[in-house]
């Protein structure tokens, strides 16, 4: 009978994936998928150019990357998480709680984030960040007072910008450009625009002040996106007023239906990014769970070639996808090759 | 009603003639054909949007089919690839990508300057925009299989970069390109140049059904095949663990299995079951093969255990169905001459319902087929480009992603020519698909009896 040759398949199978099992011979990476095409960019260069086998690289945003890295040590866990955002207290201690107590901070280099709306829309050359923050913010100054956002258009604010109706696609929480956009515009805007001197006047402490700063408007004119570029694309090209918060990359390869905003007057390249004259850029980071290290095979290899020259330098391919290249990488590589752990030691 | 008006309507058949419809059978035979009409516009609204989408996803997906190459002699410098002069596999290894870029940008240049075309771009540098960057992988391969042909010039047939050929493919236009920094007009001048002399050639790619995928600095060369043989491997497993267990389960129940509340309960967890959104498949997978059984992760035999839970439900209610649909008097006259009741089920019940438990299988394997949400959780959405496996083995343990995976990562990527692949994939599962529920009815029509 046909029905129990498959039983008995069925059973070996099961056997033999439960002998097999302990084995892993790829590196796994999992995190920002702002970082993912470029570890993704590496992981090729990688597999073309060693013996080892290509890693296998998988996105979903900073946080949820991290978190899956600090579930514990062993080859069912990742090896590497890679972020657009430095690790928090918070994390490294639930990566104490697992057992992954030894990380390696590696930072890969820097990228500008960028506001991008539709080609045929209308032009948004004058933005700063208080406007940013003028726009989305649920509190602002109106006439020196502290009150609810009135705000439907962007020029009834700053007579530079078009008459158009506000809305904005921003990054969701569990991404690390969400932090970035929330410290390096928000929270920039809400200083400059004496929001926060107007909070603490009212009787609020630094930090609730600051916490309240980073806040959104929640009437739907700011609308978080928690998918990729590719979603916050999509509800750009519906909305012709909309802007969208955006990797530089991710613009540079969609010029075809963007068109970028300025941020006090200068336009977002990998060159003013690395000349720090474009305000909004972040690091980009990987972490390795050093007890991995000599135990996957190739990862070593691999970590050490993602911060390589011909790679992560001013020339390599990173840099030509749109990742601004750091300029202290020498320390990076020093940091890779010498696996030091995070907060010193070795 | 009042008296009055009853004698008035009881007389009304009397004087309807036979011929002439009267007013009420008038007004049900056009609520009638109104109910035909609203039956005919869902029809044609579902036909009209099923010709919409698939219209528009062979428009958006023929392109993948079709790629750019460059037809290019490339001079295999010994100088550069094997500097020792010793024809040693391991120093030419040394030898990365990066030291092959030069040799293949040279070689196109070389094409322009024979071409006699008038181009401000006479850098070898500038050639990079016109070259996919799988192609120094592609030399270098081709070096290290066959080192002795170091020191010749071996004509190549490079991919274009994704640029070129979405110039080609009317993807990329003229008018957008000076904001792009990835190539420019002249760049585009020579490309118009060198298509009527046969360098640069758009054919039929084979790479995008076999190949793997690729990093999103080369989308010309991402390809669905591995992809396919991951989905592959994955219906193998979910065939294999899904349709015994499925099949038995169904056959206890329905032959052996003493009615009482502890099998109605059974019964109605398995309908419940069949109910479950896919992810939830997804976490439980993660957490009992991966996380407590320690299997790898990204592997094609975790995907299929995640999918046999998920199609299991599917298969044993069909397999029920059929088995049901079997007549009493089979059973009775197997065991009116003497056949255990065993076998009356393998002998004369099973066989009689095998097309309709193989139609019910084929579908739930066709809807595992299609399943992304509980991969996601397994890791096998991502980038993922390993190369065909070897054996049984290495297909079921090595890292490997699913074809609605694939396309749902394509989709995510910021290269349009992404976009174009992502659609191209949905035909070919589509194909799949088709195919599978093809052979689901042919099966049903060829074997099916009715008693």
């Amino acid at each position: 009978m046909s029905f129990v040759k498959l039983t008995t398949s069925a059973l070996a199978l099961t056997a033999m994936a439960a002998t097999t099992a302990a084995a892993r011979d790829q590196v796994q990476v999992a995190g920002s998928s702002t970082v993912l095409p470029y570890a993704s960019i590496v992981a090729e260069a990688f597999g073309e150019n060693f013996d080892f086998p290509t890693p296998v690289v998988e996105s979903g945003g900073s946080s949820a990357g991290l978190k899956r890295f600090c579930q514990g040590v062993g080859t069912q866990h990742t090896d590497i998480a890679n972020a657009s955002r430095a690790i928090r207290e918070k994390e490294i201690a639930a990566c104490a709680e697992n057992g992954v107590t030894d990380i390696i901070e590696v930072r890969i280099g820097y990228d500008g984030i960028v506001f991008a709306s539709q080609l045929d829309g209308p032009a948004y050359d004058a933005f700063t960040q208080s406007d940013i923050f003028n726009a989305l913010a649920p509190k602002v100054m109106v006439d020196g007072a502290l009150v609810d956002n009135p705000h439907t258009q962007w020029s009834d604010f700053n007579a530079d910008l078009p008459a158009a109706d506000i809305l904005a696609f921003i990054p969701g929480t569990k991404h690390g450009t969400r932090e970035v956009f929330e410290e390096k515009v928000l929270l920039t805007g809400c200083e400059a625009t004496g929001a926060m001197e107007a909070m603490i006047a009212g009787g609020m402490s630094e930090d609730d002040a600051e916490d309240a700063c980073l806040s959104v408007r929640t009437d739907g004119k700011s609308v978080d996106i928690d998918g990729d570029y590719t979603e916050t694309l999509a509800s750009i090209n519906a909305n012709s007023n909309a802007i969208g918060v955006f990797g530089l990359a991710f613009y540079e390869n969609n010029t075809d239906t963007l068109k970028v905003a300025t941020m006090g007057g200068v336009v977002p390249t990998t060159e003013t990014i690395a000349a720090a004259e474009y305000p909004v850029s972040r690091p980009l980071y990987f972490y390795i769970k050093k007890a991995h290290l000599g135990v996957i095979p190739g990862l070593k290899e691999f970590t050490e070639f993602f911060v390589a020259d011909e790679i992560a330098g001013p020339d390599g391919p990173l840099a030509e996808y749109g990742l601004v290249s750091d300029p202290e990488l020498a320390t990076t590589q020093a940091i890779v090759s010498n696996e030091e752990i995070m907060g010193g030691g070795s | 009603m009042t008296d009055a008006s009853l004698p008035a309507s009881s007389d009304a058949p009397h004087r309807a003639s036979l011929m002439q419809a009267d007013a009420r059978t008038q007004k049900r035979k056009a609520a009638e054909k109104r109910f035909r009409m609203y039956g005919i516009a869902g029809i044609a609204t579902g036909i009209f949007f099923l010709i919409v989408l698939l219209v528009s996803i062979v428009s958006s997906g023929m392109g993948a089919f079709q790629q750019t190459f460059i037809n290019v002699p490339v001079f295999l410098d010994p100088a550069k690839l094997d500097k020792n002069g010793n024809r040693d596999i391991e120093d030419i290894k040394k030898v990365s990508t990066f030291g092959y870029n030069p040799l293949i940008q040279d070689a196109v240049l070389q094409q322009i300057e024979q071409a006699d075309i008038d181009t401000p771009l006479t850098k070898r540098k500038d050639m990079k925009a016109l070259i996919s960057a799988s192609a120094a992988a592609q030399v270098r391969d081709t070096v290290i299989a066959n080192p002795d042909l170091i020191g010749e010039t071996v004509t190549f047939r490079i991919l274009a970069a994704s640029r070129v050929d979405g110039y080609l493919k009317d993807r990329v236009k003229r008018e957008d390109v000076e904001r792009d920094k990835n190539i420019d007009a002249a760049h585009l001048d020579i490309v118009d140049a060198l298509v009527p002399l046969g360098v640069i050639q758009k054919t039929f790619n084979l790479a995008f059904i076999t190949g793997a995928d690729a990093s999103e600095s080369r989308a010309e060369s991402a390809g669905i095949g591995v992809a396919m043989i991951g989905s592959l491997f994955m219906m193998l497993v979910v065939l294999v663990l899904a349709l015994p267990i499925g099949v038995a389960a169904s056959i206890y129940l329905e032959e052996f299995a003493p009615k009482n509340r502890w099998t109605d309960l059974i019964e109605v967890n398995i309908a419940n079951l069949a109910a479950v959104p896919s992810i939830v498949f997804g976490i439980l997978g993660l957490a009992v093969f991966i996380q407590f059984m320690h299997l790898p992760q990204s592997a094609p035999l975790v995907g299929g255990l995640v999918l046999t839970l998920m199609t299991l439900p599917t298969i044993i209610i069909s397999t029920r169905a059929s088995l049901k649909a079997v007549p009493p008097s089979i059973r009775d006259a197997a065991l009116g001459v003497g056949a255990s009741k065993m076998q009356s089920v393998f002998h004369h019940v099973l066989p009689l319902a095998a097309p309709g438990i193989l139609t019910g299988t084929i579908i739930g394997l066709a809807q595992a087929l299609g399943e992304t949400a509980p991969l996601l959780l397994i890791g096998m959405v991502g980038f993922i480009a390993s190369n065909a496996p070897d054996g049984i083995a290495s297909g079921l343990l090595d890292p490997n992603s699913a074809m609605p995976a694939q396309i749902y990562e394509w989709a995510k990527r910021a290269d349009p020519a992404y976009y174009e692949r992502a659609w191209g994939g949905i035909i070919i599962l589509l194909g799949f698909l088709i195919s599978m529920n093809t052979l689901a009815v042919i099966l049903r029509r060829r074997f099916e009896r009715r008693w």
